[in-house]
C-alpha cells in the first residue's frame, strides 16, 4: 500500500441491539479493521461528538491497535457535518472510511452522502474491501447480495461507507485502549437548528406482512431466505451515447419523484 | 593423609561455590516484581509445611513418600553432620556414628530411588535427573567409608602400602568431588537438586500461604487497574518473566519434574498442546534464559508445536514469553481444572501463571482466540455471554412465581441463577431446584434482570477488567437487599462470589453464607425439611466438577444426598479430588484449541467404565459438556433434577 495515502476511519458511538448499551459500532469498527490492513499505524480515528461522555467506546475503538484518536469537540445537538468535512480538508484525506448509518441518533445514513457532496468527492457504498491502490486511483471491491462482489475504480480522494460483508473487526485490546490519547480538537459547533424541535419517541413495532415462501425445493427456500432485496424492475443501458444515457436516467428521476 | 586437608578443602570450595549459586539464583528470582512475604514467619512456618503440606501430597504415592524421607531426611542430616564432622573437624564418636547411620539411611532411600530409575514412567524428565541415584549412592557410599576412621571401626593401625593410600585417595576425593558437585553445587545452579533449595525457599515465601495448614486458597488475584500502574509503562497481564511476582519465579524453580501434573492434566491427555511441567519448566528457561535444550521430559503433545525441536523454544528475562518461548495456543488449552496444582508436591501454582499470560494475551494483545473475542464483547454489552437482551434474563421463571428482591428488598435466601437462565437445558436445573425450594418452605428471592454473568468466564480468558467491573456492579445489586444465604447451582459463580468477589472491598457479602445447591439441599434433608423417596433406577455415579471440589473442596454434601436418595454411588477411578475435568472450565470451549480427542469424551469413558446408567452431576457447565457426548452414552442429570423427581409431595 502506498503510506502517503491518509485513511480516514470515522467512528461512531454504537447501540448494542439487546442492551441499548453503548459500544463499537458495527460498521464503524469494520471501518478501523480495513484502515488497519491498509495502512496499519498510520491510520487517523476520527470521532465528532460531546468531549463530556464516557470515553471507554472511543477507547475500544483505540484498542484494535492505535496510539492515538482525534476528538473533535461538538456541542450536543450540533450538526458535524461543517466541522468534519473542514477536517478533513485540512488534513488532506485520501480515504475517509465509515459504517453506512449510525446505530444511535437520527441513524440517517445521510452523513456519508452529505458529506461527499460537501466535499466534492466520489462515493462509494457498502464496499467490501479496499484491494489496492495505484497512482492516486484504488481498486475497490463493491458487497452485493449472496456474497458477490464488484470491482470498481475510484479516484482518490473519495468516501467508503463499510458493508457488513467487510472483514470482522479485530478484538480490541483493554490495555491499550486505556493508554491511547484522545487528542481533543476544538472545532466551531453549528447547531443543528432543525432537531431542535424534534420529539423523539421510541419506535412502535408495526405489523407486517407475513413472508410466505412458496418454495418447492431446499434450495429455493435457502435462496429466498438469503437473498437480499434486489430491485424488480429497471434496466440496463448499454447502448447509446452518455447525454441519451443520463436523459434516461433524468426521466427516471423525474418519473419516481425524486426530483421535481 | 592427604584426605585429612583435601577433604575439607573440598567441601568448603564447594559449600562456597553453592553459595554464590544461591546468591545468583536469588538475584534471577528477584527480576519478578515486587510482592510482599513475611519473610521471618514463612521461614519458620517453613519445616512444617514442608513436614505436613508437602509429605501430604508426596505421601499419596506410598513408594515414593517413603523413599524421599529416607533419601532427603538422610542427606540433610548426613550433610550436617559432614559439615561438624569433616569440615569443622569435631571429633566426636558420638556424631560419627549419627553420621554413619544417617548415611546408611540415605543409602536406603537412594536404593530405591535407583531402582525407580531403572524403568522410569514417562511422566518423570529423564536427562540429569537419570544421573542423580547415581549420585545419591556414591555420596552416602563415599562420606560412609571417609567417616569409618573417624567413628573407631578401623583400626589406627591399618595402613596400605604408600601406592595404596595414593590410589585410595584418587579415588575418594574423584568421588567425593562428583558427589558434592551434584549435591551441593548442583543444587544452586541449576541440577536436579535444585528442587530442594527452590523448594524449600517456595514453602517459606509461598504467594498463598493460606493453601498450608489444610487451608485453601483458590480464587485468582486481581490485576492492578489503576492509572498509576498503567502510566509506569507496566502491561497489564504478564508479558514477560520479569512480569511474574518473585515468588512467582521462585516456585517455578522449585518443580522436581515428577510429572504428577502432566498424568493429571486432561488437556495433555486429549493431546493438546499443554504439559503442565514443561510450562513450568518454560517458565526457568524464561527467567534463567537459554533454550529448552536441557529439558528431558515429555513435550507438549501437539504435532503442531511439536515441529519445533527441543533447544527451539527461546527465552529471557525480558523476552515477550509468548514470542518464541510458548506458544499462545498451550496457555489457551488448559480449563483451569487445577488438577496439576492439587497434585503437585512443591505446590506450584500452574493456573496462576497461565492466568496471568492470558491477562496480557486478552488485555495488551487483544488475542483472545476462536469465539474469545465475540463472547467478552457480549459479556461487555449486555452482561451475558451470548449477547442475549438483559431484560430476557427472567425469562425461563415466568411460571415459577419467585420473589424478586427488588419487590421484598429481604429474604431469606437469594437464588444466583446465573447465565443459566439464558439456556434451556440448564433450565431444568434451575426449575427443579426452585422445586425443591419450594417443597421446603424456603423464603426465597431471585434478583431477576438485575443480576449479571459472575465474570468466571471472562476473568479466565484474561479479561480482568470486565471481571472487575462485572464483580463490582454485582456487588453495588447485592448490598441493596437483606439476605442471610447466597445459593447457586453453578459451581463457577459460586467460586467467584465466595472466593474472589472478596478483593472489591464490599461488605456486601459479609456476613453471608455463600452456598453451592448440593450444600444447602444437604442442610434442607438434614433438617427433615424435603422429603425423598428412595431412587430405583439402577447405578450412578458422580461427577465432581472441579469448581466445586478442588476450587471449594465440596466433595462430601453431593455424596450424602445421593446416599439419601438409597443411592451407592459407583465411584470412578479418577474423583474426588482427583476428578477429571469435564472440558468446560476456563473458557476452553470458547478458545476451543484442537487436540486429538475431546476431555468430555475421555470423563465419559471414565462414566461408562463404571456401569453407571446415570451419572449425576453438580454443575449446568459439566451438564452441556457430558451430554455432548454422542449417544448412546449414561444419562446426565444434575443433583437436583434427580432429587426433584424422588420428591415426595407433603400437601398442606
Amino acid at each position: 500500500m502506498l503510506p502517503d495515502v491518509k485513511v480516514f476511519s470515522l467512528l461512531s458511538i454504537g447501540r448494542h441491539p439487546q442492551s441499548g448499551r453503548a459500544r463499537r459500532a458495527e460498521q464503524d469498527a469494520r471501518a478501523v479493521e480495513l484502515g488497519l490492513t491498509l495502512v496499519g499505524r498510520d491510520l487517523n480515528l476520527v470521532h465528532a461528538g460531546s468531549a463530556q461522555q464516557d470515553d471507554s467506546v472511543l477507547r475500544q475503538y483505540a484498542g484494535m491497535g492505535l496510539p492515538a484518536l482525534t476528538l473533535l469537540e461538538q456541542e450536543e445537538n450540533a450538526d458535524i457535518l461543517p466541522s468534519l468535512a473542514k477536517f478533513l480538508q485540512n488534513n488532506q484525506a485520501g480515504i475517509v472510511l465509515m459504517g453506512v448509518r449510525a446505530e444511535s441518533g437520527e441513524s440517517s445514513g445521510m452523513l456519508p452522502y452529505l458529506l461527499a457532496e460537501k466535499l466534492g468527492w466520489p462515493i462509494v457504498s457498502r464496499i467490501a474491501d479496499i484491494v489496492d491502490i495505484k497512482e492516486g486511483v484504488a481498486d475497490v471491491l463493491l458487497a452485493l447480495p449472496r456474497g458477490q462482489r464488484r470491482a470498481v475504480q475510484v479516484a482518490l480522494p473519495f468516501i467508503a461507507t463499510l458493508d457488513n460483508a467487510a472483514s470482522a473487526p479485530r478484538q480490541t485490546a483493554y490495555g491499550s485502549g486505556l493508554r491511547a490519547k484522545i487528542e481533543v480538537v476544538s472545532s466551531e459547533s453549528t447547531v443543528d437548528d432543525l432537531t431542535l424541535n424534534w420529539q423523539v419517541s421510541p419506535a412502535k413495532p408495526r405489523p407486517k406482512r407475513m413472508k410466505v415462501v412458496k418454495a418447492k425445493t431446499a434450495a429455493d427456500r435457502f435462496k429466498a431466505a438469503t437473498a437480499k432485496l434486489a430491485g424488480g424492475g429497471g434496466q440496463v443501458l448499454k447502448e447509446g451515447t452518455p447525454a441519451e444515457k443520463a436523459q434516461a436516467i433524468f426521466d427516471l428521476l423525474l418519473e419516481e419523484k425524486v426530483i421535481r | 593423609m592427604i584426605l585429612d586437608w583435601l577433604l575439607p578443602t573440598l567441601i568448603l570450595t564447594l559449600l562456597v561455590l553453592a553459595g554464590i549459586g544461591a546468591v545468583r539464583r536469588m538475584n534471577m528470582w528477584r527480576a519478578g516484581q515486587a510482592e510482599k512475604v513475611d519473610i521471618i514467619a514463612g521461614l519458620l512456618a517453613m519445616p512444617k509445611r514442608y513436614l505436613h503440606d508437602l509429605h501430604h501430597v508426596v505421601e499419596r504415592d506410598k513408594y515414593m513418600s517413603r523413599t524421599h524421607v529416607a533419601t532427603g531426611g538422610g542427606f540433610v542430616l548426613a550433610m550436617a553432620l559432614v559439615i561438624l564432622v569433616h569440615l569443622i573437624g569435631i571429633e566426636s564418636k558420638v556424631l560419627s556414628w549419627m553420621l554413619l547411620g544417617a548415611l546408611s539411611m540415605m543409602f536406603c532411600g537412594a536404593v530405591f530411588v535407583f531402582k525407580r530409575r531403572r524403568n522410569p514412567p514417562s511422566r518423570l524428565s529423564k536427562g540429569p535427573w537419570m544421573r542423580l541415584p547415581k549420585n545419591l549412592l556414591i555420596f552416602s557410599v563415599t562420606f560412609f567409608v571417609l567417616t569409618l576412621p573417624a567413628a573407631g571401626v578401623l583400626p589406627a593401625s591399618f595402613t596400605l602400602g604408600v601406592m595404596g593410600q595414593w590410589f585410595l585417595t584418587l579415588v575418594l576425593s574423584a568421588l567425593v568431588l562428583m558427589s558434592l558437585s551434584e549435591m551441593l553445587f548442583g543444587m544452586t545452579w541449576g541440577g536436579p537438586m535444585k528442587h530442594a533449595f527452590a523448594g524449600a525457599l517456595h514453602l517459606a515465601f509461598h504467594r498463598r500461604p493460606e493453601r498450608f495448614g489444610g487451608g485453601r486458597s483458590t480464587g485468582l488475584k486481581p490485576v492492578d487497574l489503576e492509572d498509576n500502574a498503567l502510566a509506569s509503562g507496566k502491561v497489564l497481564g504478564v508479558a514477560k518473566p520479569s512480569d511474574f511476582k518473585w515468588n512467582q519465579l521462585l516456585g517455578f524453580d522449585a518443580c522436581v519434574q515428577c510429572g504428577r501434573c502432566e498424568a493429571m492434566c486432561p488437556a495433555f491427555a486429549a493431546g493438546q498442546p499443554l504439559n503442565p511441567k514443561k510450562l513450568i519448566q518454560d517458565m526457568v528457561v524464561g527467567f534463567a534464559g537459554g533454550t529448552d535444550e536441557h529439558y528431558a521430559g515429555s513435550r507438549y503433545p501437539d504435532k503442531a508445536v511439536e515441529g519445533k525441536a527441543v533447544g527451539e523454544a527461546k527465552g529471557g528475562v525480558d523476552h515477550i514469553i509468548t514470542d518464541g518461548l510458548i506458544n499462545p495456543e498451550t496457555l489457551w488449552s488448559c480449563t483451569t481444572c487445577r488438577a496439576c496444582v492439587e497434585e503437585c508436591p512443591m505446590m506450584i501454582e500452574h493456573v496462576d501463571a497461565i492466568v496471568d499470560m492470558r491477562r496480557f494475551l486478552t488485555l495488551e494483545k487483544g488475542e483472545t482466540p476462536n469465539k474469545g473475542a465475540e463472547i467478552l464483547d457480549n459479556i461487555i454489552a449486555t452482561d451475558n455471554p451470548n449477547g442475549y437482551a438483559p431484560a430476557s434474563r427472567t425469562h425461563w421463571a415466568a411460571d415459577q412465581n419467585l420473589n424478586l428482591m427488588k419487590d421484598v428488598k429481604k429474604a431469606e435466601v437469594l437464588f444466583w441463577v446465573s447465565d443459566g437462565a439464558f439456556d434451556m437445558r440448564s433450565q431444568r436445573i434451575l426449575r427443579s431446584f426452585v422445586t425443591l425450594l419450594k417443597a421446603a418452605n424456603v423464603d426465597v428471592a431471585i434478583l431477576g434482570d438485575e443480576e449479571r454473568d459472575s465474570g468466571d468466564v471472562a476473568r479466565r480468558l484474561g479479561d480482568d477488567a470486565t471481571f472487575q467491573s462485572l464483580a463490582k456492579r454485582n456487588l453495588a445489586t447485592l448490598g441493596q437487599y437483606e439476605f442471610k444465604t447466597l445459593v447457586t447451582t453453578d459451581p463457577h459463580a459460586f467460586h467467584c462470589l465466595k472466593n474472589e468477589y472478596g478483593d472489591f472491598g464490599s461488605d456486601a457479602l459479609e456476613g453471608v453464607d455463600v452456598l453451592h445447591h448440593t450444600t444447602f439441599l444437604n442442610q434442607l434433608i438434614k433438617a427433615g425439611r424435603l422429603q425423598v423417596e428412595g431412587f430405583k433406577g439402577g447405578k450412578v455415579t458422580y461427577h465432581d466438577p472441579c469448581y466445586l471440589g478442588r476450587y471449594n473442596g465440596e466433595y462430601e454434601a453431593p455424596r450424602e444426598l445421593l446416599a439419601s436418595l438409597g443411592i451407592e454411588i459407583e465411584e470412578m477411578e479418577r474423583s474426588g479430588y482427583r476428578s477429571r475435568c469435564c472440558g468446560g472450565g476456563g473458557g476452553a470451549p470458547i478458545t476451543d484449541i484442537p487436540g486429538e480427542r475431546r476431555i468430555a469424551d475421555m470423563r465419559m469413558e471414565d462414566v461408562v467404565s463404571t456401569g453407571a446408567e446415570m451419572v449425576a452431576v453438580g454443575c449446568q457447565q459439566c451438564t452441556a459438556m457430558l451430554e455432548g457426548v454422542v449417544e448412546p452414552r449414561p444419562v446426565v442429570k444434575d443433583i437436583a433434577e434427580i432429587l426433584a423427581s424422588q420428591l415426595i409431595e407433603v400437601h398442606s
